[in-house]
């Protein structure tokens, strides 16, 4: 049997990192007027997104259990450093 | 510091040709004539003797000060050359008068060299790492460049301070130390001692011989040490001529007998030149080299002791009345040097600080002010033809009287005192345009605050209220925003000076905007201590005879009676729903309702239907400080004005319901009836059995253990348990049988001070005493007092007392108690400061965020931080404590 990895994207205390499409992204920025270098980072080699095809630029949403808010959107900007 | 002083002087001369240039034409012009520069650098350096020739304006020979006539002498230290410091003269050097002179620095030529205090580590360092004989760096010319690009990221990381102690390590690792790699010299081991003599072989160097060698030192082998040359040579730190400071720097003061008395560093410079002339003619007599020697040594005294008075291995220099001088050094450094004292250290005119007392007759927003300060601190008020008649009456009474005024002052800005000789003339004087600063008033506006300043309820603008006494008094029900109490807390107070500084603490800081937290969304301001008792008999199925009411109710500041119920008895909730609105509605729960049931006894539902109390008791949930709903219901409803009015009146109500019916809390209080007491008594002897049959069980080996722990920990877990649960039961019988009337008892149930666990601790049992989580251990071996067997295992013997506070502790008890008491004193002790730390440095992290009109917080830079404000974008000072109530507000529109 093939060794299982321990994947911690999986695992139920890492909030879903989800990966916006270019009209969602648009609209978003368009909605805090930011551009993508404003908002908050996560590396792109980050474990909850290394799975991901994703590029330098690209936004994630991340959905969080909020103790205020029950869930609540935060997104990230994909970066490099 | 040379580059520094050229430019300053250039542009000193830039400002006077400017000015000289435009005398005559309009101010204006003058003022826009300054140059300024910026600055791109500032670079440290040593003087060069030439340097200090070159900014001298005197040279200084004489010790003498004055002459016959008092005038100073020239060439003595006060010389006018050197700048003015009295008034009416003019400077010889640069011509202008007393304040417009900077001053001028002078020299004296040393007879012989003298080593600077402050340099002799560096000295050292050159010396030794050095040949006696070439002058070169005593590492070989083909090591250099390797080891100079190692100093360079050892200055780079720790500075250069680094970077001449990895010299020395470096010289000393080659192990050509003995022998000059350049000329082959053999070299001496150099040593000092403190602090300015310098040893080869135990023979010792003189400053000239230290100077010589620093001379030969080529400039390149200065840069190994991190001394760039052109700004600082070696053997500028060998004094060969002393720069006199401008008499600026050091004044003079006349005293009151027309004597002078001259500045300490005037005092210590007329020693170095007295010693100087002297080694000069004895140098010239050509006396004796032990003479000349021991006034070199003294001279160097002098003049170590001018730069610095507090090396340790010399005596400090002293005046004849045995105080010491305070000479360079330490007029710069400690906490009341310059740096701390004058440059970072900051103080405010017209504010006042005391010691703060309670005066619950105050209203919430008032601040009483003793008579003392309201003397001193004032108010301006511009002269107007309306206001003069009432303005004269201040000036008319004085500084002394009490509604008077300190100064007047010209519309040309010109401040006059008023005084009772003056008083007369100022009076005729005055005429609009005029502004008469007056005493602090009732009504004037002060803003209040407390340190530590931590969140903007800290400074807070109050009214103020003029009282006798020697304290600043504030209502008690404001301590919680100051967090202040009356053991001793000072407060500041300020008084704002201009019309926009009084809108402004106004609007933004008076204590009624900060009635509702921001934080949580509660009230912040409510009852405290006596005043929540007193409403709570007062609400609690209570009735008082209906003049008796209308005395209480007039003593609280209530004129209308018409609320009042017709009848010769009232009840206490009537009298406590003269104070609420009449359209108000509330319906919430008391602090004794158990909200395990569906519906709640009507003694402990508190509502309130059309400003009128129907069932209820008022306790902390409804009125006390950071809790309840009432008050923030009130706040939205009525707002700030009302809701702070209403503030006081119900605290005043408490405490004038308590000084009618007396409140004591006695020693009778914890009485309990027989059968509590045996009671309690069983219930423990119990406990203390069942803890046996454990320890039987341990002892036995059939006690099982718990997954995960030992045989040990299972025990103490299971002892602790039986404790506890005895504990646990003694207070719920004191809570049975105590009676429900007592003072006691309406403090724990109303929630103004102490809980049913105090109460229980005093009538029948503290309980067992733990530290870091466990019973107590240590201290014997194996036992915790010497009169307890080894490993005995019993409650007794590891903490737990039975007695309670009234019946009184064993010797080993109390000891038990002061125990963890101590721990948890200490711990206290340290935690406060720990914590507060950690909270400085989170919101000095955190002060430049702010939530955009987007909802978003952002920082400085517009960063995004939080997308949604506090992720549900809730303003929670505008929410019921953090949450928004929809049922009602849909009720209520």
């Amino acid at each position: 049997m093939k060794k299982q990895k321990f994947k911690v994207d999986k695992h139920i205390l890492t909030p879903k990192h989800i990966k916006l499409g270019e009209r969602e992204k648009a609209q978003l920025l368009e909605k805090y007027h930011v551009t993508s270098k404003e908002l908050p980072k996560i590396l792109k080699t980050d474990a909850s997104i290394k799975d991901m095809d994703v590029k330098i630029g690209d936004i994630i949403k991340i959905m969080r259990k909020s103790e205020t808010a029950g869930e609540s959107a935060f997104y990230r900007a994909v970066s490099d450093v | 510091m040379a580059e520094e002083k050229e430019e300053q002087k250039q542009e000193l001369e830039d400002v006077k040709q400017a000015i000289e240039g435009k005398e005559g034409k309009t101010e204006r012009i003058e003022e826009e004539q300054y140059v300024y520069k910026q600055v791109r650098s500032i670079a440290f350096s040593v003087l060069s003797p030439k340097m200090i020739r070159k900014m001298a304006s005197a040279k200084i020979v004489t010790p003498e000060l004055y002459d016959k006539e008092g005038y100073p002498v020239d060439g003595g230290l006060m010389d006018i050359r050197l700048g003015v410091i009295d008034p009416g003269l003019r400077c010889k050097t640069c011509g202008s008068k007393l304040k417009e002179c900077i001053g001028h620095f002078g020299y004296i030529e040393l007879a012989r060299p003298i080593i600077h205090v402050k340099f002799v580590n560096i000295i050292l360092t050159l010396v030794k790492c050095t040949c006696r004989e070439c002058g070169r760096i005593l590492i070989p010319d083909n090591k250099l460049p390797k080891i100079k690009e190692l100093l360079d990221t050892v200055e780079k990381e720790s500075g250069v301070e680094e970077r001449r102690q990895k010299v020395k390590e470096v010289i000393a690792g080659l192990k050509t130390v003995s022998k000059c790699p350049n000329c082959k010299a053999k070299q001496k081991k150099i040593s000092m001692e403190k602090p300015t003599t310098f040893l080869e072989d135990e023979k010792r160097l003189s400053p000239i011989e230290i100077r010589a060698r620093l001379e030969k030192i080529p400039d390149a082998d200065c840069e190994i040490f991190g001394l760039k040359v052109p700004h600082v040579r070696p053997e500028w730190m060998v004094l060969t001529i002393l720069p006199i400071p401008p008499v600026t720097m050091r004044p003079s003061i006349t005293l009151e007998s027309g004597e002078r008395s001259e500045d300490d560093l005037t005092h210590k410079m007329g020693d170095i030149v007295r010693i100087n002339q002297r080694l000069f003619e004895n140098i010239n007599a050509g006396a004796p080299e032990i003479i000349v020697e021991d006034l070199w040594d003294l001279l160097q005294y002098h003049v170590t002791t001018f730069f610095d008075n507090n090396i340790a291995q010399l005596p400090p220099a002293r005046h004849r009345s045995g105080q010491p001088l305070k000479t360079l050094t330490e007029r710069i450094k400690s906490k009341e040097g310059r740096i701390r004292h004058n440059l970072a250290g900051k103080r405010t005119n017209f504010s006042a600080r005391t010691v703060i007392s309670p005066d619950p007759m105050l209203e919430l927003f008032e601040v009483g002010v003793p008579f003392a300060i309201a003397n001193k601190l004032t108010v301006p008020e511009r002269v107007n033809e309306w206001n003069i008649q009432y303005l004269k009456k201040f000036v008319e009474n004085g500084p002394e009287k009490y509604p008077g005024a300190n100064y007047i002052i010209r519309p040309d800005g010109k401040k006059k005192k008023i005084t009772e000789e003056t008083k007369e003339a100022s009076l005729e004087e005055l005429q609009p345009g005029y502004i008469v600063e007056r005493h602090l008033m009732d009504g004037d506006v002060a803003v209040f605050n407390r340190q530590p300043s931590l969140h903007r309820m800290s400074m807070m603008c109050h009214r103020v209220k003029v009282l006798p006494g020697k304290t600043l008094r504030l209502n008690p029900a404001v301590c919680t925003p100051y967090n202040a109490d009356f053991d001793g807390d000072e407060m500041n107070l300020h008084i704002p000076q201009t019309e926009e500084a009084r809108a402004e603490s106004e609007i933004l800081m008076e204590v009624q905007t900060q009635l509702i937290s921001l934080r949580y969304g509660l009230s912040i301001i409510g009852c405290t201590q006596d005043a929540i008792s007193g409403n709570y008999s007062l609400t609690k199925d209570n009735s008082i005879k209906r003049e008796d009411a209308i005395d209480l109710l007039s003593a609280v500041g209530i004129t209308d009676f018409s609320g009042l119920p017709r009848k010769s008895v009232v009840t206490g909730k009537e009298i406590f729903s003269m104070l609420l609105p009449d359209d108000f509605n509330y319906s919430g729960h008391s602090r004794l309702c158990d909200r395990s049931k569906d519906r709640c006894d009507k003694e402990t539902h508190v509502v309130i239907e059309n400003g009128r109390l129907v069932s209820g008791v008022m306790d902390r949930n409804s009125l006390g400080e950071e809790s309840g709903l009432m008050l923030r219901n009130i706040h939205q409803k009525y707002g700030k004005d009302h809701s702070i009015d209403m503030l006081g009146k119900i605290f005043r109500l408490g405490i004038e319901y308590l000084f009618r019916a007396g409140f004591t809390s006695a020693l009778s209080d914890t009485d309990l009836p027989e059968q509590a007491r045996l009671k309690i008594k069983e219930d423990l002897d119990n406990a203390k059995n069942n803890v046996d049959k454990l320890i039987a069980q341990f002892r036995e080996g059939s006690l099982e253990a718990f997954p995960g722990k030992t045989l040990q920990e299972t025990l103490e877990l299971r002892i602790l348990e039986v404790l506890n649960k005895a504990r646990n039961e003694t207070g719920k019988v004191v809570a049975n049988y105590a009676d429900k009337r007592t003072h006691t008892m309406v403090m724990a149930e109303s929630g103004a001070r102490g809980n049913l666990l105090n109460l229980a601790q005093m009538a029948a049992c503290v309980g067992q005493q733990a530290m870091r989580g466990k019973r107590i251990e240590k201290g014997f071996e194996r036992r915790t007092l010497s009169h307890f067997r080894k490993a005995d295992l019993s409650p007794e013997a590891r903490g737990f007392i039975t007695n309670g506070f009234k019946n009184g502790l064993t010797p080993a008890e109390f000891f038990f108690g002061s125990m963890t008491g101590r721990d948890s004193l200490m711990d206290t002790a340290l935690r406060t400061p720990k914590s507060g730390y950690l909270y400085r440095r989170l919101a000095n992290a955190m002060q430049d965020l702010k939530v955009e009109y987007d909802n978003t917080v952002r920082d400085a830079s517009k960063k995004i931080i939080q997308f949604d404000y506090g992720e549900d974008g809730i303003d929670v000072s505008k929410s019921e404590n953090g949450f928004i109530n929809v049922s009602r507000v849909i009720e209520t529109v």
